[in-house]
């Protein structure tokens, strides 16, 4: 039974959502946390130890909420009761909030298990209340310096929250030196997961971010990288090595815009065309064997998983194909113009770039990312818009795009799916994401009432 | 012609997309069409300052300045030969305090090239955000964005600019950067280069100039993205009409430190 104080933060909590879905504020997806947090400090360790079995917290870099969204699946194709911030809300406020509104009037969240996505700057913060029984993490990537600092802060910051569950199981990408190096000197039992062939051959890799051993500082030697840092490293001097993955992918094959990859012994088909989502199903699946969870069921949630996370949409506006992909640090936005480049179609190009707080207000990131390649992926036309539209302009200039500048992203969109190539991609930052979603819905559904008889 | 472009360390010092202030004076000279070459000089291997007509060198963080201390220290004789020689450098950010004599951080004491008699000392709150200068050097104002624990004094040095919006070298918008023979040290990325085109070239004239010992003056580029993005950023943050929330949101910040 749970305590009176928490009763009555969960009751306020879900009367401000409540109220806040039907006066149109917003989605609720963080401030009942907040109205329940300052009722009762404690609610968040009073309904995270009501959760049956186990709490798993999903945290990193890129690929949280879709590592997160296919535990939630994992978990309830094997028939448990679970719940998740299914809205990406990943500060405290929001992780609370997942909780009070799994819960019946009673305040008890009853459930069996708990999926929560961490914003990694906040996990030190979160986890000392959250108190996972399962830790993952996804990737350390460089993202928002404005906000993290760098990234040895980032790796900082994540240490110190590990440190404060020190009977949790730590998954960790082993082909991500920045993740492993996480685990030296915990007393966690960890589970590492990794790739060790390379997923393709033209594959973008973007920023290495760690050249030098973190251990000797001697420089590292490479196999191969996937993307970013991830890949099969080593250090000559001091012998330190990724180490031999206790999960893995192999046999990675890409066929008719599916994904085909042995996973513990089972053939897995995935309706992926993005190597990151091999490791995001890669490393959801270790935390489920990490922490000893029946996951019978798996490979046929996977067969049927939307990896979109419900944002990533496809849309039909005019007869036009227009898919929405989010790109918010220099790792995600090379791997997006990878995936442009596996679509041999004629295809015109958005790019939304915003330098709201959530998206990092510093925009020199984007001359991180090597836009040569568009070149090559047969795109007819680039059009730069957002606030940050004329940085934009300007890193794709030196890098040879011709691109022109919006101010008005539906009037490009409308445009573009009439008379352009019928084939559209919007590459967005964080702050535009849910806006221009819930855009191209309106137009997508614009279309179909003005198309019916 | 032909100008040598080398690139300081680029593995430890790329934070801020420094790789574009290269790519702009690499492209600048070829759009005039003069021949440019980009030398990588990693760390660890000696460098060859007489080969060199301008020398980048970009932010880093703390581990890779650390790291870069021991390497920068065999340099240090030859460098400052080359500054002091009116040798081109582009410094920011972690550039800009190593190379200064000291940069004092919470925990310990990195020590600098002593290349220019300047100090940094670390305080709590970081200054971050957008920066715009009025520098006497350049007809647009000079745009970036800064991202530094450190507050450098710089003494009577002259200042890249005066600071019309932002924190600054020590965090009272005074004054940023500094200018010194042929080196321009700054805390502003952005990158830099590319959205002060002026800058940019005038490192370029003076490279030219000191390699063959005449006054070069460079045909003008059209600039319609670079103007647009700097003119944009100047709007945005320094009128008042358009940038007044801004800059009360970066005031906030500014109280806001502990």
């Amino acid at each position: 039974m749970m305590r009176l104080r928490s009763r009555f933060a969960v009751f306020c909590a879900r009367l401000a959502c409540t109220v806040i879905r039907k006066t149109g504020r917003g989605s609720g997806s963080a401030f009942p946390g907040y109205v329940a947090r300052r009722i009762d400090p404690e609610i968040l360790s009073v309904m995270s130890g009501m959760v049956r079995r186990k709490v798993i917290a999903v945290t990193g870099t890129n690929g949280k909420t879709t590592t997160n969204n296919i535990l939630y699946h994992a978990l309830k194709a094997e028939g448990y009761q679970v719940l998740y911030n299914k809205m990406g809300a990943n500060l405290l406020d929001g992780v609370i909030t997942a909780f009070v509104m799994a819960g019946g009037k009673s305040g008890n969240p009853d459930v069996d298990y708990a999926c929560i996505e961490v914003d990694e700057m906040a996990s030190a913060g979160i986890f000392p209340k959250l108190k996972p029984d399962c830790v993952v993490v996804t990737n350390v990537f460089r993202d928002q310096l404005d906000r993290t600092g760098e990234v040895d802060i980032i790796c900082g910051r994540i240490r110190k929250a590990i440190r404060e569950v020190p009977d949790a199981v730590l998954v960790l990408n082993g082909d991500d030196i920045c993740s492993r190096m996480l685990c030296m000197g915990c007393l966690n039992t960890v589970v590492t997961y990794g790739i060790g062939e390379k997923m393709g051959e033209d594959i973008p890799v973007g920023t290495a971010e760690m050249i030098f051993c973190p251990v000797c500082g001697h420089r590292l030697a490479y196999d191969f990288f996937q993307y970013g840092q991830l890949g099969v490293y080593r250090c000559p001097a001091c012998g330190l090595e990724r180490p031999h993955p206790d999960v893995s992918a192999a046999e990675i094959a890409w066929k008719d815009g599916a994904c085909f990859f042995t996973l513990a012994g089972m053939r897995m088909k995935s309706g992926t065309r993005a190597p990151y989502n091999v490791y995001n199903t890669l490393s959801a699946y270790a935390a489920l064997q990490g922490a000893g969870i029946s996951r019978g069921k798996f490979g046929e949630m996977i067969a049927g998983f939307d990896y979109g996370n419900r944002r990533e949409n496809t849309f039909t506006i005019n007869e036009a194909r227009v898919q929405l992909f989010l790109a918010k640090n220099p790792v995600g936005f090379q791997q997006k113009i990878f995936l442009l480049m596996k679509d041999p179609e004629p295809k015109d190009v958005v790019i939304q770039i915003n330098d709201a707080r959530l998206d990092g207000e510093d925009v020199s990131w984007l001359w991180d990312v090597d836009y040569h390649y568009l070149a090559g992926a047969n795109t007819a036309t680039v059009t730069a818009g957002g606030v940050r539209c004329y940085d934009m302009e300007l890193c794709l200039k030196y890098d040879g795009i011709a691109c022109t500048s919006t101010g008005d992203i539906r009037h490009t969109v409308e445009e573009l799916t009439v008379r352009g190539s019928k084939n559209l991609y919007i590459i967005t930052n964080y702050s535009g994401l849910y806006r221009t979603n819930r855009m191209l819905g309106e137009l997508q559904s614009a279309g179909k009432e003005g198309a019916m008889p | 012609m032909k100008l040598s472009i080398g690139h300081l360390y680029p593995e430890l010092f790329n934070l801020y997309g420094d790789r574009g202030n290269v790519q702009c004076l690499l492209k600048r000279l070829q759009w005039r069409g003069i021949d440019a070459g980009v030398t990588v000089l990693p760390a660890g291997e000696k460098i060859d300052f007489n080969g060199l007509d301008i020398i980048c060198w970009g932010g880093g963080s703390d581990r890779g300045q650390e790291m870069a201390a021991g390497y920068l220290r065999e340099t240090r004789d030859d460098f400052r030969g080359y500054v002091e020689d009116g040798g081109v450098v582009l410094a920011v950010c972690a550039a800009f305090q190593l190379l200064g004599n000291y940069y004092r951080t919470e925990k310990r004491t990195i020590e600098g090239l002593g290349i220019l008699d300047i100090r940094t000392e670390w305080k709590p709150g970081r200054l971050v955000g957008n920066a715009v200068l009025d520098s006497p050097l350049f007809s647009a104002p000079v745009v970036g964005f800064e991202n530094h624990a450190g507050r450098t004094e710089i003494g009577d040095y002259t200042p890249l600019g005066k600071v019309l919006f932002g924190y600054g070298n020590t965090g009272k918008g005074d004054n940023e950067g500094l200018v010194y023979r042929n080196l321009i040290a700054t805390y502003l990325h952005g990158p830099l280069l590319p959205k002060n085109p002026e800058v940019c070239d005038w490192l370029l004239e003076r490279a030219l100039r000191r390699k063959y010992g005449k006054e070069i003056v460079l045909e003008p580029l059209p600039d319609v993205q670079e103007r647009r993005v700097n003119r944009n950023i100047v709007e945005r943050f320094t009128t008042c009409q358009a940038g007044g929330g801004e800059k009360a949101g970066n005031r906030d910040v500014r109280g806001g430190r502990r």
